[in-house]
């Protein structure tokens, strides 16, 4: 349980998105392009987090649906930025595999053909030094 | 001369509406704070003069601490704004004066506040007390 | 030198338990200035202010000091006893040694201690006390009401049916408001102008009310019960008591293409025109914007059609002064502008309207005469959406939207669902919702009725975006009870857009030196004991101006107003509050800085004459307070360098004998 409070708050923290301003309107999931791609959704991104619920995030090929188009972050009312808080569930499932130390090499063997090519080139931008 | 136990002086400015009556309910709460505490009733924060605090002072007191409604709650709708300006303005020369910083501490406390009131009233004074007598600025022509 | 008084009082045991109120009375009598001292059981009582009362007498007291409970309890009471017995009632002082004395200390010799510091200080003041007298100042029996909407109208016919004169400005050529515009109101689904226009008709045959239509506030000036109001007549080119407001140049007009902004532009009026029917005054005016006549001197049609020979190129815009004991803001509010929500295409597409839009759209007397009719096509539409909360509850983007919640909409999106549907029973009619609010008198028991009777269908989720394709309009929102997506084709979309203030709000504002917030709404005297004034004296609030509300709010918020200011206009003389600041002109070297810290512009400036050196005179800026305006909160002595201004009853040289004597 702690350990999950601790990912939270790593994941808030990174993403630098206070998910208790969510009024839940759902206009980040109403405006979203890839909803139907995506299995959980901008909205239960926000909520998921906010209640610490990260695992089944973590575990969804959701985190790679996205298309970080922005459009929600752009809509959102209450200046939540989902987007920018899926980016951060994605980081950290990115970061638990090799922890931290994902090598170039490795990373053709990890691709799927659905990945979108943003989330590669995003992660060789991240993780190669 | 003799050494008694140390009792500070210690003046406190509170607005008419906000946290004179905070004290008032402290009181009516049977909340105890220490004796040395003494309230001087003023209509409004801002009508307190940095002066006013230099003086007390400069008259021997050890400590001062003033008292307003909480930013955005002032019976005159602003005046706490501008005791905030002013007093963070004395208190950043208050150093050059030779008083310490710590003797000295704004605190907003609403008429609903009594246990509010009662509890920043026994931290001053320990925190006066912990710094004791203020023999700094103390005007020696004003003792007798 | 003073004759001072101390009176002692135990409070039962409630002093007497932990202060030694004997000793205090003795050590007391020592303090400089004090020539009595006593102590008794309940000071308050009949008998203990009768003690105070014949020592006043006996020893000639010229101030006395109480030491007993809180000021805030019984210092009113001891200044009267104070009176009575030819005492001016600002020579009491209390000293507080209940609340902040005996009932927070245990220890008898340190609450006697205490007790006796207390009174030294009380006395240290008395003794710089002088007598007050409150200021007096007379009140001119006449009430301005700023807003001819339903506010103003039921403000100025309750003042004016309590024997009041009231004169409404209104800046629109007629009065009646957004109400006027409304088809039906909720949550009872009468029709707004047949309860609206009787109280019109009131209004305009009520023998104390005048109604300055066309019309703007330019100057306030002067303080509670003697404002000095200049009001700007706009020139309308049409003599008002002339005109028999039967229409006829209003369709005679060439000038055919001027947007009818009573219909929100979605139809067409003259350059002559009466906003609609049942206007009040029912009186034309030419726009000075479009009328050929005024602009290039070629037409002057409606001056020959007109029988009554009621038109004049010729009029100049009138001012006109008037004294006002009271003010009544009632500005009222407007729906935000949709321009920078892109989203919802509202620039995009015609047939994407704003719901005061979709009220003229369903109305008898708006543009389609009733029929609900898409503004693009004149189809009518068979699928229609309405988004709520657009612009409202946002606080990402200040520019674009309001942080609070407009209050209104979800009522009004029901009573638009529910009345299509009834209406139009082919029409399927969904909407999207955040939150259903509806606290209120049948409020909830409405949109329930909505959902169960005509069948609309409430969507939890918002809509994203708003996508014209062909003659259609693709909506793409969240259903968030049953996780989708939807993409909806709708053939008209109905925006819920948040409402704010009116834009002569804020300069009106700083007119009266009235208080608002960051929202642009008036600031009340107090959020829940003052809803209706406005913490300058004098000045009132009545509807929206205030915050977000519906009808029946308004019209009991607009009768509380009028309750105010009939307190007010019914006194002869306004008693003022004596504590007040107070400039020394011979110190006073008019630099204004009093004037820029007082909250209620109670500070002025003259130039007064001087004697200066050699029989010469100056002629000095001083500054002087208004007595009647100043609230007495004492942040001018503070901002005053020269020490020109100070406070009555809680004087500079007061305050600090009280930091000496407690330093002492």
């Amino acid at each position: 349980m702690e350990n999950q409070n601790n990912v939270r708050n790593e994941i808030i923290r990174r993403s630098g998105v206070n998910p208790r301003k969510c009024m839940k309107c759902g206009k980040c999931s109403g405006t979203c392009p890839a909803y139907d791609e995506m299995e959980y959704h901008p909205h239960q991104f926000v909520s998921m987090v906010e209640s610490g619920d990260i695992e089944p995030l973590l575990n969804s090929k959701s985190i790679y649906r996205c298309l970080t188009c922005f459009a929600c972050v752009d809509r959102c009312p209450r200046g939540v930025e989902p987007a920018k808080l899926i980016e951060a569930v994605r980081l950290t499932a990115v970061r638990k595999q090799g922890e931290n130390h994902l090598k170039a090499d490795d990373i053709p063997a990890l691709l799927d053909d659905d990945l979108p090519q943003q989330a590669i080139v995003s992660a060789f931008r991240k993780y190669t030094k | 001369m003799q050494v008694n136990e140390y009792k500070p002086k210690i003046v406190a400015f509170c607005c008419n509406w906000c946290s004179y009556a905070g004290a008032d309910l402290a009181g009516s709460n049977r909340l105890s704070y220490p004796a040395e505490v003494k309230v001087i009733r003023v209509p409004c924060s801002c009508r307190v003069n940095p002066m006013f605090i230099l003086r007390a002072f400069q008259r021997g007191a050890d400590g001062v601490i003033l008292c307003g409604c909480h930013p955005g709650d002032c019976h005159y709708t602003s005046g706490n704004y501008y005791t905030r300006r002013r007093m963070a303005l004395l208190f950043s020369m208050l150093d050059y004066l030779g008083i310490e910083k710590e003797r000295t501490r704004v605190e907003w406390v609403s008429a609903a506040e009594g246990a509010k009131f009662a509890a920043t009233m026994n931290d001053f004074v320990k925190t006066i007390t912990e710094l004791g007598e203020n023999k700094r600025l103390e005007d020696l022509r004003c003792k007798k | 030198m003073q004759r001072i008084g101390v009176f002692v009082c135990w409070c039962g045991s409630n002093i007497a338990g932990t202060v030694d109120v004997q000793k205090v009375a003795e050590a007391l009598r020592n303090e400089p200035g004090v020539v009595h001292s006593a102590n008794y059981q309940y000071m308050c009582s009949q008998a203990g202010q009768e003690l105070i009362k014949d020592a006043i007498k006996e020893h000639k007291l010229t101030g006395i000091v109480v030491c007993s409970c809180s000021p805030r309890m019984h210092e009113a009471t001891f200044r009267k006893t104070a009176q009575a017995a030819g005492l001016n009632p600002y020579m009491v002082e209390i000293a507080n040694i209940r609340e902040q004395c005996s009932w927070i200390h245990k220890d008898m010799a340190e609450g006697t201690e205490k007790a006796i510091v207390l009174g030294r200080t009380a006395i240290a003041k008395v003794n710089l006390n002088a007598p007050l007298t409150p200021g007096e100042s007379p009140v001119t029996k006449r009430a301005l009401v700023i807003g001819g909407g339903i506010a103003g109208i039921q403000t100025a016919l309750d003042i004016a049916d309590a024997g009041f004169y009231v004169d409404i400005v209104e800046k629109k050529p007629t009065i009646g408001g957004k109400m006027a515009q409304l088809d039906k109101t909720f949550p009872t689904l009468d029709c707004a102008a047949c309860i609206l226009t009787p109280k019109m008709v009131d209004v305009a045959q009520h023998e104390r009310i005048r109604i300055f239509s066309y019309s703007e506030v330019e100057e306030v000036k002067g303080f509670v019960g003697n404002f000095d109001v200049k009001i700007k007549k706009k020139a309308r080119f049409v003599k008002e008591d002339v005109c028999t407001g039967c229409g006829l140049c209003t369709e005679k007009c060439p000038q055919k293409k001027v947007p009818n902004e009573f219909n929100l532009g979605m139809d067409n009026r003259r350059a002559i025109y009466i906003p609609f029917a049942q206007a009040v005054p029912k009186v034309a005016t030419i726009d000075a914007d479009y009328c050929t006549m005024l602009k290039t001197g070629k037409c002057g049609v409606c001056s020959k059609v007109c029988t009554a020979k009621a038109i004049d190129y010729t009029q100049k815009d009138e001012i006109i002064e008037e004294k006002y004991g009271a003010i009544v803001a009632a500005t009222g509010f407007n729906p935000i502008s949709m321009d920078k929500f892109d989203e919802f295409a509202y620039n995009q597409s015609k047939d994407v309207i704003t719901s005061l839009e979709f009220e003229r759209l369903m109305n008898a007397a708006g543009p389609t005469a009733g029929k609900l009719l898409r503004p693009s096509d004149g189809v009518h539409p068979h699928k229609i959406v309405f988004v709520q909360c657009v612009g409202s509850r946002c606080s990402s983007c200040a520019e674009k939207g309001k942080e609070y919640c407009s209050k209104i909409c979800c009522m009004y999106t029901a009573k638009h669902a529910m009345l299509t549907r009834d209406k139009y029973p082919d029409t399927d009619v969904t909407v999207f919702y955040i939150d259903v609010r509806t606290p209120g008198k049948q409020f909830d028991e409405f949109y329930r009725r909505a959902v169960e009777e005509y069948g609309v269908h409430y969507i939890k989720g918002m809509v994203g975006k708003v996508s014209p394709e062909g003659n259609k309009l693709i909506v793409q929102g969240s259903d968030l009870l049953d996780n989708k997506q939807l993409k909806i084709e709708a053939d008209l979309v109905v925006l819920a857009a948040a409402i704010e203030p009116d834009k002569s709000a804020r300069p009106l504002a700083t007119m009266l030196t009235a208080s608002m917030d960051t929202n642009d709404f008036f600031t009340e005297a107090h959020p829940k004991l003052r809803p209706v004034e406005s913490p300058t004296a004098g000045i009132f609030l009545s509807g929206a101006c205030q915050g977000p509300r519906d009808i029946p709010e308004t019209v009991a918020q607009a009768g509380a107003a009028a309750a105010k200011v009939i307190g007010l206009l019914s006194k002869d003389k306004l008693t003022g509050n004596p504590c007040v600041a107070h400039s020394d002109e011979m110190m006073c070297n008019g630099c204004s800085s009093c004037e820029r810290v007082c909250p209620y512009g109670a500070i002025t400036y003259a130039d007064k004459e001087f004697r200066g050196p050699n029989r010469t005179t100056l002629i000095r800026r001083v500054a002087q307070v208004n007595e009647a305006i100043c609230q007495g909160c004492g942040c001018c002595t503070v901002a005053c360098p020269s020490g020109a201004m100070d406070l009555k009853g809680f004087a500079s040289k007061q305050i600090m004998a009280e930091v000496d004597a407690i330093c002492k």
